[in-house]
Formats: C-alpha cells, structure tokens, sequence
C-alpha cells in the first residue's frame, strides 16, 4: 500500500501495457511501429521494477538501478534498430516486414 | 479517495489509452505522439513513487531522446500525412486473443497472489545514495553495470554511424 494505491494496480496498469505492446508487435507491418510497440513492452517492465522496488523493499534502491540500465539499453536498442532502418528504406524505398525478401533464396 | 489514487487514476488511464491508441492508429506520426504521450505519464508514476531522478532520466532519455529519434526516422522514411494500410481481420483477432489470454493469466496471478504488507516512510530518494551506489564496488554497488552499460553505449553508437553511413561504391 504506498498512501492508498495498492501494489496490485501498478502491477495491473503494468500487464495491460505489456500486452497492448505485445498484440502491437504482432498487429503492426511497418518496421518503425514495432519498434515503438517495443518501447511500450520495456515500458511497462520498468513500471512493475519500480513498483516492486517502492511497495516491497522501500529501504533499498536496487529496482531503481534496474530501471535506470534498461532505459539505458532501451536507447542503445532504438539507435542501432533506426539506423539498421534507414540502411534497409534506402536499399529497398520501403519498410515494410512483409515486403523485405531481399535475404530469402 | 485520497488524492494519490486520483492521480494514478488519472496516470494509469492516459497510460492505457494511449498505448491503445499507438497500437492503433493509422497515421504513423500520431502515433508516436500518443507514445510520447504514454512516456510522459509513466514519468508521472515515477514522480507519484517519489523517484524523483528516475522520472527525470525518464522525461530527458525516453520523452526527449528515444521519441525524438523515432519522429526524425518516420520523416525520413515516409510520408506525413501517408496512412498505414490496416492489417488484415483473422491477424487482428489472433493478436487480440495472444494478447487477452496472456493479460488475463497474468492479471489473475497478479490477483491471487497475496503481497507482503510493508510499512513505507514517503521520503523521496536521496540523491546522494544514488551517487554513492553509482560509483560503489562492494554491496549494493553498481561501478561495474555502470561501466558495462557505458561501453555498451558507447558501442551502440559507433554501430548505429557505421550502419546508417552512406557507402561509396
């Protein structure tokens, strides 16, 4: 209970954001909207270690650190995934998933 | 109803819909508006949490960092006002249903597990503890994940320029 919400809604709130993330992932075609569904996905992890570090073990800071590496990586992931975008539109003048059979044979 | 449950209420249903909306929409640009929109009141969270340094690193690193470069790619790469085509129905009921069973199990856990109840002194999180474990070898130090994610950083961007640099040939 951190002064009336209970730990159990942030875990809520977390869930729901992961799994709109998730049904994006599948849903979406374009490469750019999968990389934004992604950042929703990590999002929401970080939501659950910071309510987890807050509502469980208020004396430590461990679950604070955690969030703070994975938004680190979050943007070492996005740099690199965008650039790796750019690369394929400028090969192929299209970002598409279902598009890209340049690999196939 | 005390004023913190209002303002998780208000955070937590920006949030969804939001996300919902990113997921959705068929203007690509809009769509990261809306997750620019979800970033900011999940900083919200962190802010009602007390993390105060963590819902800054959030507003400066995911709000201002990570969405301004998603918003830079999408100009490069496509049209403003271009919509996307919408995904056919059998793929969006099989997402819908993968993402409702795993939400619901999920979420029934989450309900049936009984949480130890801790007693909690709302201070906010000293800066200087951060500082001192930032830099600390021993217990509860974090030098080494420290320095692993600066070379990780470090790394990434020399691939990213590597990668996206237009090639002569």
């Amino acid at each position: 209970m951190f002064e009336g919400v209970p730990l159990t809604w942030f875990l809520i709130v977390a869930t729901l954001m992961f799994f709109i993330g998730i049904y994006g992932f599948l849903v979406r075609k374009n490469l750019i909207t999968m990389l934004m569904s992604l950042e929703l996905v990590l999002n929401s992890v970080n939501i659950n270690f910071v309510a987890f570090n807050k509502l469980l073990y208020p004396q430590h800071l461990e679950g604070m650190f955690f969030t703070v590496f994975v938004i680190a990586v979050a943007a070492a992931e996005a740099s690199v995934a965008i650039a790796i975008i750019i690369n394929i539109y400028r090969r192929l003048v299209n970002i598409d998933v279902e598009k890209m059979e340049e690999m196939k044979y | 109803m005390t004023n913190n449950q209002i303002m998780f209420f208000i955070f937590s249903a920006v949030i969804v819909i939001f996300s919902i909306l990113t997921v959705t929409s068929r203007r690509i640009l809009r769509a990261a508006t809306f997750l620019l929109f979800v970033l900011v009141s999940t900083a919200g969270l962190y802010f009602m949490l007390r993390f105060n340094f963590l819902a800054a690193i959030q507003l400066t690193l995911y709000a201002g960092g990570i969405v301004v470069l998603i918003i830079f790619s999408i100009l490069l790469t496509s049209h403003v006002g271009a919509k996307l085509e919408l995904p056919g129905l059998s793929k969006k009921i099989f997402a819908f249903i993968a993402a409702a069973a795993g939400a619901t199990l999920c979420i029934l856990t989450i309900i049936q597990y009984k949480f130890p109840e801790t007693s909690i002194e709302s201070g906010r999180t000293n800066i200087e503890d951060i500082g001192k474990a930032l830099t600390n070898t021993g217990k509860f130090g974090y030098a080494l994940p420290f320095e692993v994610i600066s070379i990780l950083l470090l790394a990434a961007m020399i691939g990213s320029i590597v990668i996206a640099k237009k090639r002569k040939d």
